[in-house]
């Protein structure tokens, strides 16, 4: 599929597109100058990224380049060397966002309730009782949540934990939510399930959503733009348009543009793994 | 149809034993004067329990073993906590407790009888130690075993240093302690029966084995035996039942 390759538009620049208005142009994201070393290893060094705001950006690259390093900097879970994250020229302290680990498990308290789990937040924040509960409702109104909440999240199967986990870091109405590989520890047919559930989420909030995978095809089928970075200390190899209407489905994985960008995409992985 | 005989098989185990030692006494393969039949042994245990001397004693057992184990608790789950916070201060005084948590608290008694002389306090302060070194290094363990993402993800979504330790470490420490409780109680109550056995003692489950062993009354001695038992049988169920009320998350 070599003629499928010029259908996709490559590049770091978020190249405006018509009608778009200023500020949607605008990054919502900007990583300037990041520098992190583990030891002796250098994991990012004066890294630059512009993230998008409205889109979903998948985070795609060889194994231990630094994809969930990136966004747990990001997300202050890691302090960086050097280097300046603004969004929206704000610094992180100032904004609200929210996180999702990959073990759901040990991300849940298993002491609470999940209604409790998804109002944890929103206590910290300070809210009373009565706006915490308004909060939740009309999340789980807003999202068409059908689980009892009632119930403790070891009484729930892994996808309705790892719901519960994206609705506790939805409920803050986050400008930007992180998700570390969100469904690497479900079986496939609750990855699957959850894929649709976080383009639904998507689709009806329209939060920036940065997405860590290890999955090539659920980072395609994720996103609007797929980065993919290259071993360390790790640039930006590729920065992937992904255009295909939503809500996307099955169909998707087999139509011609789907296709011709996951190969793409292949084509700069293997040729970075190649390089290290 | 086995299925519904189920419940009943760890009533299996008793009879049997009770059937063996029917046997023992009927075949006089042991001394009757050493082995009274069931009958005999569980007479004197209703008769002392129904207002004699052996539930006077098995009162005031239970009695030292809760208020032992209390003041361990006490004292051990806050400096349990304290230390457990550092992973570098516990590192930093584990090798004294893991000693005198290995010391038998046994050899302890002529220290504690310098100390508080042969009343109460001695038998309750042993058996406080000893509990309080099993407590203490369980609560330490749960505190640094804390789930590190637990923490983080409440870091994450804006919690205060103060806000994850009463928030999540202290719970996430629970089941940890409750394994701490349960031990330090079973050990506390062995250290109290002892403790009666031997230190000037007037009462207490120890010192009722003891007297009906010096008296040859054996079926008192079994009664009281038994007794023990059922107490460090009910001791630990009991713990076992809140902690499964409290820290229902346990081992799920």
């Amino acid at each position: 599929m070599a003629d499928g390759a010029v259908l996709l538009r490559t590049g770091r620049e978020d190249a405006p597109s018509g009608a778009s208005s200023a500020s949607a142009a605008a990054p919502h994201v900007t990583v300037r100058g990041l520098t992190k070393r583990f030891g002796t290893a250098s994991i990012y060094d004066r890294f630059d990224l512009d993230i998008p705001r409205g889109k979903l950006v998948s985070v795609f690259g060889p194994n231990g380049c630094g994809k969930s390093t990136l966004i747990n900097i990001i997300a202050g879970l890691i302090l960086p060397d050097a280097g300046e994250i603004l969004f929206d020229g704000k610094p992180l302290r100032a904004i609200k966002f929210g996180y999702v680990f990959q073990n759901y498990r040990e991300a849940l308290f298993p002491w609470l309730r999940s209604v409790d789990n998804i109002e944890y937040p929103l206590k910290l924040m300070k809210l009373p009782k009565a706006e915490r509960r308004a909060r939740v409702e009309k999340l789980v109104a807003h999202l068409g949540v059908k689980i009892d909440l009632k119930r403790y999240p070891y009484e729930m199967s892994g996808g309705q934990q790892q719901l519960i986990s994206i609705m506790r870091a939805l409920v803050v109405e986050p400008e930007i939510l992180f998700l570390d590989e969100p469904f690497s520890a479900l079986d496939y047919e609750m990855t699957l399930f959850m894929r649709e559930q976080l383009q639904r989420i998507f689709m009806e909030t329209g939060t920036t959503t940065v997405l860590v995978s290890h999955d090539l095809e659920e980072a395609v089928y994720l996103a609007d733009r797929i980065l993919l970075l290259s071993r360390g200390p790790a640039q930006i190899a590729d920065f992937v348009h992904f255009d295909a209407p939503r809500p996307r489905a099955d169909e998707t994985l087999s139509e011609k543009g789907f296709i011709a960008t996951k190969a793409h995409c292949l084509e700069v992985f293997q040729r970075e793994v190649r390089k290290g | 149809m086995k299925r519904a005989f189920d419940p009943f098989l760890p009533a299996l185990g008793v009879i049997g034993l009770i059937a063996l030692w029917y046997f023992a006494v009927w075949k006089q393969i042991v001394d009757p004067v050493l082995l009274p039949s069931p009958v005999d042994t569980f007479q004197a245990m209703y008769k002392g329990m129904a207002g004699g001397r052996l539930g006077f004693d098995f009162l005031k057992t239970v009695e030292r073993t809760i208020l032992s184990t209390v003041i361990a608790a006490a004292i051990a789950i806050p400096l349990g906590i304290f230390l457990g916070a550092s992973e570098r201060l516990y590192r930093s005084v584990e090798f004294v407790i893991d000693f005198f948590r290995s010391t038998p608290a046994s050899a302890m008694f002529p220290l504690f009888l310098v100390l508080f002389g042969v009343g109460n306090e001695t038998k309750i302060s042993v058996a406080a130690f000893g509990a309080a070194l099993v407590i203490l290094f369980n609560v330490a363990y749960g505190v640094m075993n804390a789930r590190k993402t637990r923490l983080l993800a409440a870091k994450v979504m804006g919690a205060s240093r103060l806000q994850v330790l009463t928030g999540v470490v202290l719970l996430e420490s629970m089941p940890q302690t409750f394994i701490g409780l349960r031990n330090g109680v079973s050990l506390a109550l062995v250290i109290v029966v002892v403790a009666e056995m031997f230190i000037g003692s007037t009462d207490g489950l120890g010192h009722r084995v003891f007297e009906a062993q010096q008296l040859f009354n054996m079926s008192d001695m079994y009664a009281a035996i038994f007794a023990a038992g059922a107490l460090g049988y009910g001791l630990n169920l009991l713990f076992l039942l809140v902690e499964r009320y409290f820290v229902h998350w346990s081992g799920k």
